[in-house]
């Protein structure tokens, strides 16, 4: 006979206290029965001595202290799992809501996953093509990467997430080695459906999972939503041999809730009001990502955030910035000149596009290529802020063609339609293009083989 | 006898015990069932705290805490060269094979491979006084790396027995000593050190060499003295990683350690890809023989994340005190002060400054104070240098931890957003980043390299800073407009910067670059300023002096000048001579 408790010491938040518990375990999971019917589920966040305090996924609405009978379960949250998940719809904690029946299989897995051996890693270097210009050339996606998105509120983050899901090629994807998981924490049901739309529309749902919590879900619940979507990822990538792209939104409405739960919890604060731990607890979201020497799937991730207020030294973006491996900054400067996707080329920049490009992976004169368009672009910023001060028409010969230059990066080669599929040789010499905008003696970071190769169509 | 207490609070990594009065303050404990790593941080009457360096999820009340009658402590003696270990010196390898792909909790103290036969040579006989820190046998680690045997701290004694020359486990006894005390002590290859105390050494020597690093920015503009220290701030994105990669692979240092601290597991995964297939090339050996990776990763246990600078810099001063030129990475040293600052708030302490303990300060002082030239115990001159990266929030420099390390390094290397957009690379920024060493390695440069080396250095330095004057003017009017001497400077200084400053990691001969190299380089753009500023005094326009073909040449010198043609660029400059001669003599005639 399972032990109950039926009395609770204190409720605050969605936080329940029990006293005189015994053979507790840190971080077990608890069931909690109100009122004899509804079923809520609990975790265990701090003992002491036999006080024990649980968070309930659900909320504490309509608990009282002596309504309830709290079930410990001796386990750690856990999830089942099988190839039966694909296609399916969860929330937050892995029961389904898509009205399906639960998932049957005696395969489980603790949802806080354990820290991938940096010596069992295969360092990735395999090039995803993205079909989108800006990223593919400049900031390319790897497999295996985790490569965030850095939005703002109003931007097209979602449209071109659903642009990377519907037009990557993985190396070693089949059609039937792939899946996608997506995560939502905390986003509007119109965002949800986009979404869910998107994968229907393109014909992949049936390789779909969701996890979906959204705006109106319980916080708690948004704090193991990309957990439980994760962990769903790793078993698919390492014991599927998946090759798996995940998506996680909005990692600011996550980092929200890890912060209310700590002021309930009344920790002290850092920056801003966040605990001291989130980048702690952001890495172990982020470094789930990647793949293994022995197994062939990969974890592609591409978490989602907006800035608030569009600031990209407010600690979430920041604290993502120093653990994910680069970024793709949004604009809102491009997105208001109506250019699609409106990615600050500046500021984005992906960490392992340098071991995936060049010869033998892309075009041999990829790196030489991005590094000057990357430098090309970044003095274009200078002049147009000369150009406001003294006019554009005062500017030299060579800055005006500067200028020249710039609009057409923007226009031709940024900018690209939501089905437009570019692939790496269309994007590459695209790039050329607009760089023949500038004299020839301008280009100081290409070898001189290399533009008397691809200067001249 | 062991000592027993029991957990009564648990709270992440912080773990409270009863019935603990008789542990130590610092002293490592096993917790629960599963034996937990842990060590004591806070004692109170029968009450203890813990900090768990492993996770605690599964962990309840009333399981045991045992202590370990020691302090936190490494072993240190030969295996640690070319291997990766966590934040308390468990090696990874080992722990892949004991758990595949990801780390458990709970599988104890592994330490270096007790298994493994040295081939040791001993060096002392019978009879023999041997003082701490004396070298009492000899064992080729890898082909670079003579490791010594050293008495440890704190012995010294008479040789009473002594075994032959042969092959020995970690824990075999090779020599008795007989103690003042009269009591014998035996001498393994392996010696226990607590990691947060510093080893000991004779006297501490000042600094006069330079590490030499083959980086222009580094060698040239901001020298690193071997036994010195260097913060190494820098926002994402802005080439941290790399540079402090750099560094690894190229310093000239004899042992590197490098600590990711709360980093990436790719990075670590590529340092372990790559360094085995570079080569030293003062070694001609691969670089792993000499380098020891500490690995606790972003999403290990914090508490581990903690321990692994003190890891570090033990393993550093072990070898230092045979006789070696050792250099410390850690990257990044913020990550340090956040696993602090986590710690400190499950303590229920007192938050300063955004939240980070007051102690942060004098930690980080105790940390970069164990840097140094050094006479070791055994009268050798060695060294330990540390380099530390920052990670600022938001590349903002006045946080509490980029301000206190400016504090306590002397030489600091700003790296800078705004090059690494335009992708300047190393991105440090040459005028908000200073060393200190420039004055004090002085007499070095001017001995080993040349006469005006520090000299042209300063003179190229001047150019840098009016250029940044001049671009503030420049922004407002545009660059035509200025007269031709000063578009000269601009011009000079974006040649400096192109073709000196900006170095590409990843090119074969531009990767690495020696002194000599530098040097020439530097003399070059020297010439160039000095024959373009004689041309334009005779007001030739700078759009003329920009096309006569050798300029092109000086910004590609250091891809077409391989390192073991240097006298090419004595052609170069000879070359600037003449062109620019002609261009005069036309003007004239």
């Amino acid at each position: 006979m399972v032990k109950e408790y039926l009395k609770l010491d204190k409720i605050q938040g969605p936080l329940i206290m029990l006293a005189g518990v015994t053979d507790v375990a840190y971080g077990e999971f608890v069931k909690i029965t109100v009122d004899q019917h509804e079923l809520r589920y609990g975790k265990v966040i701090k003992i002491e001595g036999d006080y024990v305090v649980v968070q309930v996924f659900e909320g504490t609405t309509g608990i009282s202290t002596k309504n309830v009978a709290v079930q410990f379960t001796g386990k750690p949250l856990e999830i089942a799992l099988s190839l039966d998940i694909l296609g399916r719809t969860f929330n937050g904690v892995g029961k389904p809501i898509d009205g399906g029946l639960n998932i049957a299989s005696t395969f489980r897995e603790n949802i806080n996953g354990r820290p991938i051996n940096p010596v069992a890693r295969k360092y990735p270097r395999n090039f995803i093509q993205t079909g989108i210009s800006a990223i593919d050339a400049l900031m390319t996606l790897i497999r295996g990467q985790k490569l965030p998105i850095f939005s703002g509120n109003g931007m097209a983050h979602n449209e071109i997430a659903v642009q990377i899901v519907n037009q990557a090629k993985i190396k070693g994807a089949t059609a039937d080695n792939f899946a996608i998981v997506f995560g939502a924490m905390g986003v509007r049901h119109d965002d949800a459906n986009y979404f869910k739309q998107s994968f229907e529309d393109s014909g992949v749902l049936d390789h779909v999972v969701m996890y979906l919590n959204l705006a109106d879900d319980p916080i708690v619940e948004r704090i193991s939503t990309p957990r439980t979507a994760l962990t769903a990822a790793e078993y698919l990538a390492f014991e599927k041999n998946m090759q798996v792209l995940v998506i996680i939104t909005d990692m600011t409405s996550y980092a929200e809730a890890l912060r209310e739960m700590s002021s309930i919890r009344g920790e002290v604060p850092s920056r801003k009001g966040y605990p001291g731990y989130l980048y702690s607890d952001l890495s172990t979201i982020y470094e789930r990502a990647g793949m293994l020497e022995d197994r062939e799937g990969s974890i592609t991730l591409i978490p989602i955030l907006t800035m608030p207020n569009d600031d990209i030294t407010h600690p979430i973006p920041d604290l993502t910035g120093f653990i994910t491996e680069g970024q793709i900054v949004l604009s809102r400067e491009l997105n208001q000149k109506q250019i699609y996707p409106p990615i600050a080329i500046l500021p984005s920049l992906s960490r392992l596009m340098k071991d995936g490009i060049g010869a033998g992976y892309t075009r041999e004169d990829h790196v030489d290529l991005t590094n000057q368009l990357f430098a090309a672009y970044s003095h274009v910023q200078d002049i147009r802020s000369l150009a406001q001060i003294i006019g554009e028409d005062d500017l030299s010969e060579i800055d005006q063609k500067y200028l020249a230059f710039g609009r057409e990066f923007e226009k031709k080669f940024i900018s690209q339609g939501q089905h437009e599929n570019r692939n790496i040789d269309e994007t590459l010499d695209i790039g050329w293009k607009v760089l023949r905008l500038l004299p020839r003696e301008e280009l100081d970071r290409i070898p001189p083989e290399m533009i008397d190769k691809y200067w001249e169509v | 006898m062991e000592i027993k207490g029991n957990v009564t609070l648990v709270n992440g990594p912080v773990v409270m015990g009863s019935g603990m009065g008789a542990f130590k303050l610092n002293e490592m404990v096993t917790v629960g069932n599963k034996r937990l790593i842990g060590e004591v941080v806070i004692l109170e009457k029968d009450l203890a705290t813990v900090q768990v360096y492993e996770e605690t999820e599964g962990l309840c009340a009333n399981e045991e805490i045992i202590s370990t009658g020691a302090p936190l402590s490494i072993n240190l003696g030969p295996g640690m060269l070319g291997n990766m270990f966590d934040g308390i010196q468990r090696p990874l390898k080992k722990i892949e094979t004991i758990s595949p792909n990801f780390i458990p909790e709970g599988i104890g103290l592994l330490s270096i491979d007790t298994e493994k036969l040295w081939d040791t040579k001993i060096i002392v006989k019978k009879g023999d006084l041997l003082e701490s820190g004396k070298v009492y046998g000899t064992i080729q680690e890898t082909a670079s790396i003579l490791h010594k045997l050293l008495v440890p701290p704190n012995i010294s004694g008479k040789v009473i027995e002594v075994k032959s020359d042969g092959e020995y486990k970690l824990n075999d006894t090779i020599v008795v000593l007989e103690l003042k005390s009269g009591a014998t002590h035996n001498l393994t290859l392996v010696q226990k050190w607590p990691v947060r105390k510093g080893r000991p050494t004779a006297e501490r020597i000042p600094i006069y060499k330079p590490l030499i690093t083959g980086q222009r920015v580094i060698d040239t503009f901001f020298p690193v003295a071997k036994g010195g220290t260097v913060g190494l701030p820098g926002g994402f994105g802005t080439g941290k990683t790399v540079t402090q990669h750099q560094l690894a692979k190229w310093s000239d240092a004899d042992i590197i350690v490098y600590i990711g601290c709360g980093e990436r597991g790719n990075e670590m995964t590529n340092v372990l890809e790559e360094f085995p297939s570079l080569i030293d090339p003062r070694t001609n050996r691969p670089l792993m023989e000499r380098t020891i990776l500490i690995a606790n990763t972003s999403n290990m246990p914090v508490a581990a994340r903690e321990a692994s600078i003190y890891t570090g810099i033990t393993m550093a001063e072990y070898f230092r005190d045979m006789g070696y030129d050792v250099a410390i990475m850690a990257d990044s040293t913020s990550r340090w002060a956040e696993a602090l600052r986590e710690i400190a708030g499950r303590l229920e302490e007192m938050p300063a400054e955004e939240g980070y303990p007051a102690y942060l300060p004098s930690r980080l002082a105790q940390f970069y104070e164990r840097a140094g030239c050094v006479r070791t115990l055994n009268g050798d001159e060695a060294s330990v240098t540390i380099i530390g990266a920052v990670s600022p929030p938001g590349g903002d420099f006045s946080e509490p931890v980029t301000e206190n390390t400016k504090r306590f390094v002397s030489a600091f290397l700003a790296l800078d957003k705004k090059l690494a957009y335009a992708r300047h690379y190393p991105a440090i920024n040459y005028l908000t980043s200073y060393s200190s060493y420039v004055t004090i390695l002085h007499d070095w440069y001017r001995d080993n390299v040349a006469e005006d080396m520090m000299y042209i250095r300063g003179k190229m330095m001047k150019l840098l800073q009016e250029e940044e004057k001049l671009n503030e003017i420049v922004q407002l009017i545009g660059e035509d407009v200025l007269p031709n001497d000063q578009q000269l400077i601009l011009e000079t200084a974006r040649t400096i910067k192109k073709g000196f400053l900006q170095q590409n990691a990843l090119h074969k001969e531009d990767t690495y670059v020696s002194l000599q190299k530098q040097y020439k380089m530097l003399k070059v753009l020297d010439v160039f300023y000095e024959s373009a500023l004689g041309c334009v005094k005779m007001g030739i326009p700078l759009t003329t002096i920009r096309q006569v073909p050798v300029y092109q040449d000086i910004i590609k010198m250091k891809y077409d000048v391989p390192n073991s043609q240097i006298n090419l660029l004595d052609d170069l400059m000879e070359k600037i001579k003449i062109s620019y001669d002609e261009l005069r003599a036309k003007y004239q005639g």
